[in-house]
């Protein structure tokens, strides 16, 4: 049976329209704002929200989740925070929800009760950058006991047999970072992400296939995701959330609604005037 | 069944430790890694121009020193050094460094990165990248440049760019972040010289390896002023690296009593470097092993005196050897390190590395315990010269 997230990325693709995923990290800039930020996300039309589990060494990222990751430690976020965001969010809402983050909380926290604690509040799949397929046994059986997706990445120089192989043991769908590079950074040769996507999606046959790292803008989005499902959004929406809640100058609901405009923009680009 | 020396595993495990955890990007240049030290291994010319660099360029065998003025003070075991810190650059770094260059070379990488603490291995990765010609950049943290500036001074001079790391606690811990960072932007045509026994999977094997002399020369010495083998065996861990190269080659050896000496910081109820004495099972930089925890599982700051033990992991192979009781890991604090100094200082007239001398410091313990007929053998991994400016505010 289809997961979730898979169900709601063909609905949307089968209306002709890109799939989009929304990172956002849990506590950033503080906890009280989370799930205020994940509802004004979800308002903009993200088909499936990855909700950052803070982490002290998140060794894949580029500045602006790295410190998004400090600033949220910084003010009092942690798994229990994190969790208890995803359960409020699901209270009000049916979109995909997963969690993305480095292994060492999750093992902290013991796996077992991590995939049960993260079923009970609400999530549908869990992405863990340092955590390659090779890996996965560590938590593969507490996430199918969990009915919980695990979403695995492939990147440029993945080949073509692993790439098969994570589409076979990939669930929800097959993340295809754009570039060797960290998150937040842009694109070099378009030629060669354009031939690596194309790659990827002649091999990625079972899953639904999304691109991320590097997407800022709708112009981003639709250029990588030609050959892809969809694309997800991360630096960028960090970046936003810091001018609209890192200070006391843009007022409540004022922000909530900019935030959802900024999210709606880069699905269907800017309103006209 | 295994021996405990026959790790690890295809797969990088040593028990449940070790492992391959890094992002899907790496995978291929680790994999692409082991598969060429494999072939490295079999392949006699580059076992021969190895061994050609350790005796010529690095000045092995280094000694093994019998330390009469020190076994007397102590009024216990025999106590023999081996004497690391005359290799090139004054300590063991340089085994490791030269083997992976050798690696990077023959993979065709022309760009070396590496990250460093005490400044040792950045001055021994600089110091092989000058040798061979290659672009050298060393990922240090912001505060340990303040701290071990001569080194920084060293590895300009050697051609290396150093790169501060000002994210985190500014120390080994993040430069290694960002080194890994560099690694997975610049994958295809760089080499990271890791410079210890931690990260995925070869690294801690091959690290490893490029040590063991340490140990191999010194089984052979000592049966040479001895004519038979070592007691006891000490050596301090931070990562891990000099000690895993003394110890590897007795791990099998039951009847030879192994000790790694952690730092103790301030005292293990305050600011600390021990690892395997208080940490708890975990990630980081690629590896399951012990690490300096919270609750939350986010990674705490480690503290010690010595740049080069300031780290809150270790590699994985002490946590299975800890879990396996093969080896005894005990820890000295700051000031008991800084006693270390002068006590080998005023004995023996070896200046040790802040590193070494926490080893030092557990010396009076142990010899005292052991009889005159025993024998202690102690590996003074580096030289104290880069840490005057730390000693000075002590002495």
């Amino acid at each position: 049976m289809a997961s979730r997230i898979e169900t709601r990325i063909r609905e949307t693709t089968t209306r002709g329209e890109k799939a989009m995923g929304i990172f956002v990290t849990s506590g950033f800039p503080d906890p009280a704002h989370t799930v205020e930020i994940l509802q004004a996300i979800d308002e903009g039309g993200a088909d499936f929200i990855e909700l950052g589990m803070p982490f002290s060494d998140p060794l894949a990222e580029g500045l602006p989740i790295q410190q998004s990751s400090e600033r949220a430690l910084a003010a009092g976020a942690s798994m229990r925070t994190t969790l208890e965001a995803a359960r409020a969010f699901r209270a009000s809402s049916t979109t995909p929800l997963l969690l993305m983050g480095y292994l060492n909380p999750v093992i902290r926290f013991g796996v077992s009760n991590f995939f049960r604690a993260a079923a009970s509040s609400g999530v549908d799949g869990v992405i863990l950058p340092d955590l390659p397929p090779s890996e996965r046994a560590l938590v593969a059986g507490a996430a199918a006991d969990a009915n919980i997706d695990l979403v695995h990445l492939i990147a440029p120089n993945t080949s073509d047999d692993r790439i098969r192989h994570v589409d076979q043991v990939a669930g929800g769908f097959v993340y295809a970072v754009s570039i060797t590079g960290l998150t937040g950074t842009g694109h070099g040769q378009t030629d060669a992400v354009n031939e690596y996507l194309q790659r990827a999606r002649s091999l990625v046959r079972k899953n639904c296939l999304l691109v991320g790292f590097g997407i800022s803008s709708h112009e981003d989005a639709m250029r990588l995701s030609e050959h892809t499902d969809g694309f997800i959004v991360g630096s960028a929406v960090i970046r936003k959330i810091d001018d609209l809640f890192g200070s006391d100058a843009v007022s409540g609901t004022d922000r909530a609604k900019a935030l959802t405009a900024f999210v709606r923009a880069l699905k269907y680009g800017k309103p006209t005037q | 069944m295994n021996l405990i020396s026959d790790t690890p595993t295809e797969t990088g495990r040593f028990g449940d430790y070790g492992g391959i955890f890094v992002p899907e990007i790496l995978v291929p240049a680790v994999e692409e890694l082991t598969a060429a030290y494999r072939e490295a291994q079999q392949d006699d010319a580059f076992q021969a121009e190895l061994d050609g660099l350790l005796r010529d360029y690095v000045g092995r065998p280094t000694p093994l020193t019998f330390a009469n003025r020190l076994t007397d003070e102590l009024g216990g075991a025999r106590i023999y050094l081996k004497r690391e810190d005359l290799c090139h650059t004054g300590a063991h770094k340089i085994n490791n460094t030269i083997g992976q260059i050798l690696l990077a070379r023959r993979m065709g990488k022309t760009r070396i990165i590496a990250e460093t603490g005490a400044g040792q291995h950045g001055v021994a990765t600089a110091t092989v990248c000058a040798k061979f010609g290659l672009q050298c950049i060393v990922y240090m943290g912001a505060e340990d440049i303040e701290r071990q500036n001569l080194n920084v001074l060293r590895m300009r001079l050697l051609g290396a760019e150093v790169r501060p790391a000002t994210s985190g606690s500014q120390t080994l811990k993040d430069a290694t972040n960002e080194a890994i960072r560099d690694w997975v932007t610049n994958v295809n045509d760089t080499f990271y010289i890791i410079g210890s026994v931690v990260g995925p999977h070869p690294y801690p094997m091959l690290v490893r390896d490029f040590h063991r002399v340490i140990g191999e020369e010194t089984r052979a010495q000592l049966l040479e002023h001895e004519g038979r083998g070592p007691d006891a065996l000490v050596a301090c861990v931070g990562g891990g690296s000099n000690a895993m190269g003394l110890f590897y080659p007795f791990l099998e050896d039951e009847d030879v009593a192994i000790y790694g000496v952690e730092a103790a910081g301030e005292g293990l109820d305050g600011r600390h470097a021990a690892t395997l004495t208080l940490g708890s099972p975990g990630i980081l930089h690629g590896a399951m092993s012990y690490l300096l925890q919270d609750e939350d599982g986010q990674i705490e700051l480690a503290h010690s005196v010595s740049a080069g033990l300031d780290y809150p992991g270790v590699g994985p192979e002490h946590a299975y050897l800890k879990d396996a009781g093969r080896v005894t890991y005990v820890s000295a604090t700051d000031s008991e390190a800084i006693e270390g100094v002068k006590l080998l200082s005023r004995t023996e007239g070896i200046i040790p590395a802040l590193e070494t001398a926490h080893a030092v410091a557990f010396l009076p313990e142990l010899a005292g315990r052991m009889t005159a007929d025993q024998i202690i053998v102690l590996n003074c991994s580096g030289r104290g010269d880069k840490d005057m400016g730390t000693i000075s505010e002590y002495v």
